[in-house]
């Protein structure tokens, strides 16, 4: 009778998203299974006793169906034939016997109660430490695996992948354990009854299971149609949604129609024909079922009439009607487990398909960091000399240990940046920097101009090491970039890039954003210098208004002008302004500059910008072209020069 | 909710009615069939009647078969009807969604409309299937169950009386306690994904400043709150399992320990009273009632967890745009003045001031007009006012001597090409792409305009020049690259008035000042508005509007404004000075 007691299955908890340009594949790597395993070890203790639990419960629900038998042939047949023969029943034996079971059944519950706590527990752990395992991996990969994932992708990691595996852990595999030792003991019970009949299930059970696999490989099929239209469907809309202004100022809405209804119709028909055989799984396997059941009574029955020896497992005796009858049952427990094991081949696959996704993201290789150089705090000597402190002194010194003869020599940090006949692709094959040299003096201005896509960014992705070069040298105040360790090269290097990426939290969390430990007062500073301190006083909660969705309330300029006191507080020697100030107009911008002008003093900055007039006061002008420096100087040598720079200068001027 | 709901059913209407009737059909068959299985025993095996044997097995697979049928068809009905369904739910939305204006899109993040028409839509499909399956199952069973049971033995079926409320009690319990739990969790998991799309947006911020511990910090943080909200609610949830078993065990004991007392006083003679086959069929009917009540709180608990994603679906369905097509739906556009009579307009009824303020001003067709003015002072939201991005809140606006608001839209949007400020690609060919603005445009004509906007000669340094394939949201091409394709698609529209709003930020001064070289020599009949941050590009125009905080503060040409308004004057000086020294 405990046919189908854990077909209770938990509603799914998270439906999800499925997985985006999933490939669901019914084949299951084993390495992917180890690795799985390899999560749940350090639970090894709750998992033993959750096997057990198991045990206990399959154990209960088993021995409900073997009682059966017991009831019947032990108790009710003989209490039947001794009232026939006048003789009182003695129900006593039964009251034992049913107090037995109640025992039995009460330890069946509870353990089904531990085994599911235990395991809400265990999934939910390995869950979350695969998450904190994905995310502190992820910090740790070079941007250029940012550059060739989309960020859905990445996403999907943790939303989708994450999901079909949580519905595994929570759900299939305990589903899947019990499954199969109730299939296991219900198999030996029904040996211990009748080796004859439990021949007719084996025979039987393997075309339910042809026929389950059949049907399975049918669904599996149409379920990764499925997840094939649905991807580019999610794939269209989204890319429709986002250009939803440029369709309506086209009039595009009727093509944009006409192409979504094509792919609509594809996933309808998919989803249909997926889930029509998922349907119709458990109705032919409950018909089966009772096939089975018909058979097995024919067979019991012309057995036991014909008086045909019965091997059982332990004896040849005679098959009584309470064996047959108890068989009988024992054959619906058998049916059904193996009825769910099925049903959860597909959450199975997908849980897989997860897996296998989230360990290529956690086999990327980390950005390496072979530094050794590292950024300290410093004083100086009696003698004038650097000497390493705890305190913040406001000097800082590069430390760099000598493998050779184990001393270490101190280098004061400055910001003096060159770049020595650099080439740079970001795949070898395509060099799109050539033999670019800079000297930039600690405290000189340094602009980038040229073209889009003349290489200017890159330049400076160079000096931070978001990429390596390829051929030439960089050096740091005459340290090889590559020596230094990345966290210190970066922490001695401020950054203001165009498209601003602010982060949930009050606008004082991003201002200090770059240097924790900075105080409420330095941050107000850094903001006034950056003639930001003005409209964040007008926001709701002045500098503790909570910035949501990457600042999404502040225009383009504010978010710039926050971003550029950010990198204020953080207060490096050296600062690169990526177009830090396209979107702050230009009468903004004068007013900004001065701050901005502070901001620089006794800096090395590289700048680069559209506008010419950002540039013009820098100490060297580079004039890009297709990723080589075609021109250098200050403004006014280049004007003078009548280059490229005069021509972009006065561009406008010299067509009229 | 549910009305919006039902309007989508459509054509699933024939197999979303039969489903429910297939299946109460199947579960009816299903809750006869143990009682054919306990005929069989009492009166075939139990007397050794062979005859009898076969003759309920042939009647027990004619039951089965007939199960099968229904069930397998009512599977079959339920998938059709469910897929149908979300298909018409996601054609109803999207189509809705194209109706929107702009102010309609403004509600909704894009990001938040992709997962409505998704995951949202893939839910109440979930729970639309369940609706038409198994909620008519699950009740259908308990009561058939039970009647069956009762002519069964109408003693024992007592027990159910009281396993049925115990477990219902329990379950609703449970259900109470976890499902605010669940709530939370899905909040935490709202900020899971909040910490990892900043994260993934912003990693180069977050690995210049070196904050990737803090990062993982933060995460960790939200991590750890889902784990501990989730293994709390599955913990609490962990009860449903055994509390079923219980009920059922209980029965088991109850109806053995009864029923043996029964079957002894009835000799186990079919017609006397309980037997030993209608002790089994008892077992399964306990089952089979138990069973149903346990999907039912599933079902709720589904319905209940669904309802969050109708709710938003029906929000996007329900959504109606603001702006239509004018009721004299004028189709042909005069000429390309433009004329501002009285205009104010605010974004949201509620909000305080005017994004635009009582603005007049009027454009002759063919004159070329700049707009600069600071951040924020309504530059953008004044040159959508012409293409009826939105509508006025005050005042009117008319082109071609017409009010916008009398046009056809389509009539009117392809006659006022605008190029947005945030500009978006699509994928395919730059064909493609450029032939938004005229799908019937030859070759020859889509590279004309491309040579216009000076892109033909970045698009002819491509290998596959004009068929190099566009990634999703243009990502292949420079910012510099994109605003010219975008202006080429906008030319191609042969508008009568082309909008630029600041579409050559990222274009060289100098391609910026042959574009507009071009927009005077190739198509001077057509009004230009062109917004921009870099005066060079508007010094030229034949008129300049001078905006700041929403009201027209100065217009008139070059000379005259360099002349009289101080802020151009500043603007002018700040960006050319250096250039004018030194010449």
């Amino acid at each position: 009778m405990s046919d189908n007691i854990r077909e209770s299955k938990q509603p799914s908890k998270m439906p999800g998203k499925p997985p985006r340009g999933a490939r669901v594949s019914m084949k299951f790597d084993r390495k992917t299974i180890k690795r799985m395993l390899s999560y749940m070890k350090p639970f090894t203790p709750q998992l033993i006793l959750v096997l057990i639990c198991i045990l206990v419960t399959s154990g209960a629900s088993v021995a409900s169906s073997v009682f059966l038998k017991t009831l019947i042939d032990d108790f009710i047949m003989p209490l039947v034939e001794n009232s026939k023969n006048g003789i009182t029943p003695d129900y006593s034996g039964l009251f034992g016997a049913l107090a037995g079971m109640a025992a039995l059944f009460l330890a069946g519950a509870v353990s089904s109660l531990f085994y599911s706590r235990i395991m809400a527990t265990v999934s939910q752990g390995v869950l979350k430490r695969i998450r904190d395992e994905m995310f502190s991996h992820m910090q740790s990969l070079p941007i250029n695996y940012f550059d060739t994932h989309t960020h859905g992708d990445i996403m999907s990691f943790y939303t989708n992948d994450a999901d079909a595996m949580q519905q595994m852990l929570s759900q299939s595999i305990p589903q899947v354990l019990s499954s199969g030792i109730t299939i296991v003991a219900v198999f030996c019970s029904m040996l211990s009854l009748s080796v004859w009949l439990t021949l007719t299930v084996v025979v039987f059970l393997i075309g339910i299971l042809a026929i389950t696999a059949k049907i399975a490989g049918k669904s599996g099929k149409y379920f990764m149609a499925q997840q094939h239209s649905t991807a580019d469907l999610n794939g269209y809309i989204e890319e429709m949604i986002n250009g939803q202004r440029v369709v309506k100022i086209f009039c595009h809405e009727e093509k944009a129609k006409e192409a979504f209804d094509g792919k609509n119709s594809d996933l309808c028909e998919n989803i249909c024909k997926a889930n029509a055989y998922a349907n119709i799984l458990m109705p032919i396997n409950n018909c089966l079922g009772y096939f089975l059941y018909v058979v097995l009574a024919i067979i019991g029955g012309t057995l036991a009439i014909n008086d045909v020896p019965n091997v059982a497992c332990f004896a040849v005796n005679v098959l009584t009607l309470g064996s047959i009858a108890s068989f009988l049952q024992l054959s619906r427990s058998f049916i059904g487990p193996i009825g769910q094991v099925s049903q959860q081949l597909n959450a199975v696959a997908m849980a897989m398909a997860g897996a296998e996704r989230i360990f290529t993201l956690l086999d990327e290789q980390p950005e390496t960091d072979d530094g050794y150089v590292t950024l300290v705090n410093a004083k100086r000597g009696e003698d004038g000399e650097l000497v390493e402190t705890e305190e913040r002194t406001g000097l800082w010194a590069w430390k760099h240990p000598h493998t050779a003869d184990g001393s270490v020599t101190y280098t004061e940090l400055k910001g003096n940046v060159v770049l020595d006949d650099v080439d740079f692709g970001y795949v070898p094959e395509k060099i799109v920097l050539h033999n670019i040299d800079i000297y930039a003096e600690p405290g000189q201005k340094v602009a980038f101009v040229g073209a889009t896509g003349a290489g200017k960014t890159t330049i400076t992705n160079l000096i931070n090491r978001f990429y390596d070069i390829a051929d030439g040298k960089i050096r740091y105040d005459g340290i090889n970039i590559n020596k230094i360790k990345k966290d210190d090269l970066r922490r001695s290097l401020g950054v203001v890039l165009q498209d601003v990426n602010l982060f949930t939290g009050t606008v004082m969390d991003n201002l200090r954003y770059g240097k924790p430990s900075a105080t409420d007062e330095e941050c107000i500073a850094a903001a006034k210098l950056a003639n930001a301190d003005g409209f964040i006083r007008m926001l709701p909660d002045g500098y503790n208004t909570v910035l949501t969705g990457g600042g999404s309330g502040l225009s383009q300029g504010q978010r710039q002008l926050i971003s550029i006191a950010r990198a204020a507080v953080a207060d490096p020697p050296v600062m690169i302004l990526d177009e830090a100030t396209s979107s702050i107009d230009t009468r903004t911008e004068a007013i900004v500059q001065a701050g901005m002008d502070a901001l620089m003093k006794g800096r090395t900055v590289f700048v680069i910008a559209h506008r010419l007039s950002t540039v013009k006061n820098s100490d060297v002008i580079m004039v890009l072209e297709q990723g080589r420096i075609i021109e250098r100087g200050s403004h006014e040598k280049l004007i003078s020069e009548k280059g490229q720079y005069y021509r972009l200068y006065t561009g406008a001027f010299e067509l009229e | 909710m549910i009305k919006t709901l039902i309007k989508c059913v459509r054509d699933a209407k024939l197999t979303a009615i039969l489903t429910p009737i297939f299946v109460l059909a199947e579960s009816l068959i299903e809750v006869s069939i143990p009682t054919v299985m306990a005929d069989l025993i009492d009166n075939g095996i139990t007397v050794g009647n062979m005859d009898n044997v076969l003759k309920y097995g042939v009647i027990l697979i004619i039951q089965t078969l007939g199960a099968l049928f229904f069930g397998a068809t009512a599977g079959y009905t339920a998938s059709r009807a469910s897929s149908r369904f979300a298909r018409n739910l996601r054609q109803d939305m999207y189509y809705n969604i194209q109706q929107y204006s702009f102010s309609n899109i403004d509600k909704f993040s894009p990001a938040s409309l992709v997962t409505r028409l998704t995951t949202d839509v893939q839910r109440v499909q979930m729970a639309f299937q369940m609706i038409t399956r198994i909620s008519f199952r699950a009740p259908a069973m308990l009561i058939f169950a039970f009647i069956f049971a009762f002519r069964t033995d109408h003693k024992l079926s007592t027990v159910f009386l009281c396993a049925i409320p115990f477990l219902a009690i329990v379950l609703a319990i449970i259900m109470k306690l976890a499902f605010p739990m669940f709530e939370k969790t899905f909040t935490a998991y709202d900020d899971l994904n909040e910490v990892v799309e900043e994260n993934v947006h912003g990693i180069r911020v977050v690995k210049s400043f070196v904050q990737e511990k803090h990062e993982i910090n933060k995460f960790t943080g939200v991590s750890d709150r889902i784990y501990k909200l989730f293994s709390k609610a599955e913990k609490i949830v962990a009860f449903n399992s055994p509390a079923m078993q219980i009920s059922v065990y209980f029965c088991v004991i109850v109806i053995s320990w009864f029923g043996a007392h029964l079957i002894v006083e009835s000799g186990n003679v079919d017609g006397m009273g309980l037997t030993t086959g209608g002790l089994m069929s008892l077992f399964t009917y306990t089952m089979q009632i138990l069973m149903s009540l346990m999907m039912l709180s599933m079902i709720f608990v589904m319905m209940t967890m669904s309802k969050a994603s109708a709710d938003r679906v029906v929000e996007v369905l329900n959504e109606k745009s603001d702006i239509n097509d004018g009721e004299r739906n004028l189709t042909e556009v005069k000429d390309g003045s433009v004329e501002f009579k009285n205009v104010s307009f605010k974004y949201f009824k509620s909000a305080e001031s005017n994004a635009l303020d009582h603005i007049d001003l009027k454009i002759n067709s063919g004159e070329t007009i700049g707009v600069i003015g600071g951040t924020g002072s309504s530059k953008s939201t004044l040159v959508s006012m012409i293409p009826r991005l939105y509508d006025v809140s005050e005042g009117a606006v008319l082109v071609g001597g017409e009010d916008v608001r009398d046009y056809n839209i389509e009539a009117l949007r392809n006659n006022v090409a605008m190029v947005l400020q945030k500009n978006v690609l699509f994928s395919g060919s730059i064909y493609d792409n450029i032939r938004w603005g005229d799908e019937h445009a030859t070759d020859e004509e889509v590279r004309h305009v491309c040579k216009l906007a000076c892109a033909d000669d970045f698009i002819q340094t491509f290998p596959d020049k004009y068929d190099t394939h566009i990634e999703q949201g243009g990502t292949n091409v420079s910012g510099g690259q994109k605003q010219r394709l975008c202006i080429a698609r906008a030319l191609l529209k042969k508008p009568k008035i082309l909008i630029l709003d600041d579409s050559t930020s990222a274009v060289d001064t100098k391609t910026d000042a042959m574009i507009r070289k071009a927009f005077r020599e190739e198509i001077p009949n057509t009004t230009k508005i062109i917004i921009a941050q870099r005066v060079s590009s508007v010094c030229d125009a034949d008129k300049i509007i001078i905006l700041d905080n929403g009201k027209i503060v100065d217009f008139g040409n070059h000379d005259e404004l360099y002349a009289n308004s101080d802020i151009y004057r500043e603007i002018y000086d700040s960006q050319t000075k250096g250039a004018e020294e030194d010449e």
